[in-house]
């Protein structure tokens, strides 16, 4: 059966949709990247959909879901690389995915996770310190 | 007598050719600025052709006969380009009308019979004015034709997408924000995000007369594409009026980054990107 890796890269955890995403698919996602947020407690996710030319509403309140679920276990979602053409179609489906952060490109996208976090953590001593602690564990 | 028709016009064909010119030379509305004389008397001959060559007894009272096919095309093609040239509707007509004219001239002279005439020329007739119509039919299409690649090149030219500034693009937006113009405008923008890499898109929409409630969502839709595409989206050039009417619809904006001056949306996406615009500092040269 098919499932869509999911990578972990210090606090953050990274999803690239290399296929069009069919409901089954998509669902198994939500759920696995739930999961994996709380096991690995990481701070951010990085959705890349660059290669999804197709997405239907369903799949656009999926994406919402992600970042309102991510947001609840203290992760920030940030989807990145979306084409102009599937932006048209969320604005027209009525899905201006509020819950989540976007970004240009992958290396934009990571730019901005990162100054979430140091956001976040300003008062912690060094965020650096504490992604390694997450790799370790 | 059906025999005779075609017989007498393809004898007079020449004098049938001279005479038609001379009605149409004679006319007021001849327009020898947009036309020259050779032009029109080489249409007029081929006109002339194709119908002698064409008409018969039989399809003499049949206006919608196939055989006028090739009279109709060329009909066509003079009242289309007519129309180009800015001919009026009223001289493109008149010029087919002084046809029928020469035509039934040259009937009261070759038909002595005046029973035969009447009848003949009733036919005529109404196979002249069925050539008419078609031929304002014609023209009315050319017309619009004209006014169609109006329109899309008025919609093409009107949504330049420019970059002002290294992750800078800027839209300025001229006339009536309809729902066709909004796609144009959305997808030319979110393409030249993607090409260019930019992050702020500054909206301006100081040359759009009015604002309703179909506009500012149109604007709102555009605003959260661009927002998806992981760009920010600023809105200038709005007029106190506009915002006063925006606020009496009771259109909230409140989510969007609203300037009044381009200058000032500029001003933002410098912030935003970080940049810093300052004058050198003066050289003391001496």
């Amino acid at each position: 059966m098919d499932r869509i890796p999911i990578l972990r890269m210090g606090p953050f955890l990274l999803v690239t949709i290399q296929v069009d995403l069919y409901d089954r698919l998509a669902l198994d996602l939500e759920a696995d990247l739930v999961k994996m947020v709380s096991k690995t407690g990481a701070q951010g996710i990085l959705i890349d959909i660059s290669a999804v030319s197709i997405v239907d509403s369903f799949m656009g309140r999926i994406i919402g879901n992600i970042g309102v679920m991510a947001k609840l276990l203290d992760a920030e979602t940030v989807v990145v690389g979306m084409q102009p053409a599937v932006a048209i179609t969320l604005v027209e489906l009525g899905l201006p995915l509020k819950g989540v952060f976007t970004a240009l490109n992958v290396e934009r996208g990571m730019d901005l996770l990162k100054s979430k976090i140091q956001l976040f953590e300003q008062d912690e001593t060094d965020p650096e310190n504490d992604s390694d602690d997450h790799i370790t564990e | 007598m059906g025999v005779e028709i075609t017989k007498i016009l393809k004898k007079s064909q020449a004098a049938l050719l001279e005479r038609w010119m001379k009605n149409q030379l004679a006319d007021m509305g001849l327009r020898e600025d947009l036309m020259s004389n050779e032009d029109l008397r080489a249409e007029s001959e081929e006109l002339i052709n194709a119908l002698v060559k064409s008409l018969n007894e039989k399809n003499l009272s049949e206006p919608g006969s196939s055989d006028f096919d090739h009279v109709i095309e060329i009909l066509g093609g003079i009242s289309i380009s007519r129309a180009r040239q800015g001919f009026s509707p009223r001289e493109t007509g008149l010029s087919i009308i002084s046809l029928k004219e020469a035509l039934i001239e040259l009937l009261q002279e070759s038909v002595t019979d005046p029973k035969e005439l009447v009848d003949i020329s009733l036919k005529l007739h109404r196979l002249m004015d069925s050539f008419v119509i078609t031929t304002f039919e014609t023209f009315i299409k050319g017309r619009e034709e004209v006014i169609l690649r109006q329109t899309d090149e008025i919609s093409e030219i009107s949504t330049p997408v420019i970059r002002v500034w290294e992750g800078i693009l800027a839209l300025p937006i001229i006339g009536t924000l309809d729902s066709a113009r909004t796609q144009v405008v959305m997808e030319s923008l979110l393409t030249e995000i993607v090409e260019s890499g930019s992050s702020v898109a500054i909206l301006d929409i100081s040359g759009v007369p009015t604002v309703d409630s179909l506009v500012a969502q149109h604007l709102l839709k555009t605003v959260s594409a661009t927002r998806l595409m992981g760009a920010e989206c600023i809105i200038s050039g709005i007029r106190p009026e506009i915002a006063q009417t925006i606020v009496h619809l009771g259109i909230d904006l409140s989510e969007i980054v609203t300037k009044a001056t381009l200058a000032s949306a500029l001003l933002y996406a410098f912030k935003t990107l970080r940049l810093e615009v300052r004058k050198p500092a003066v050289k003391t040269s001496f």
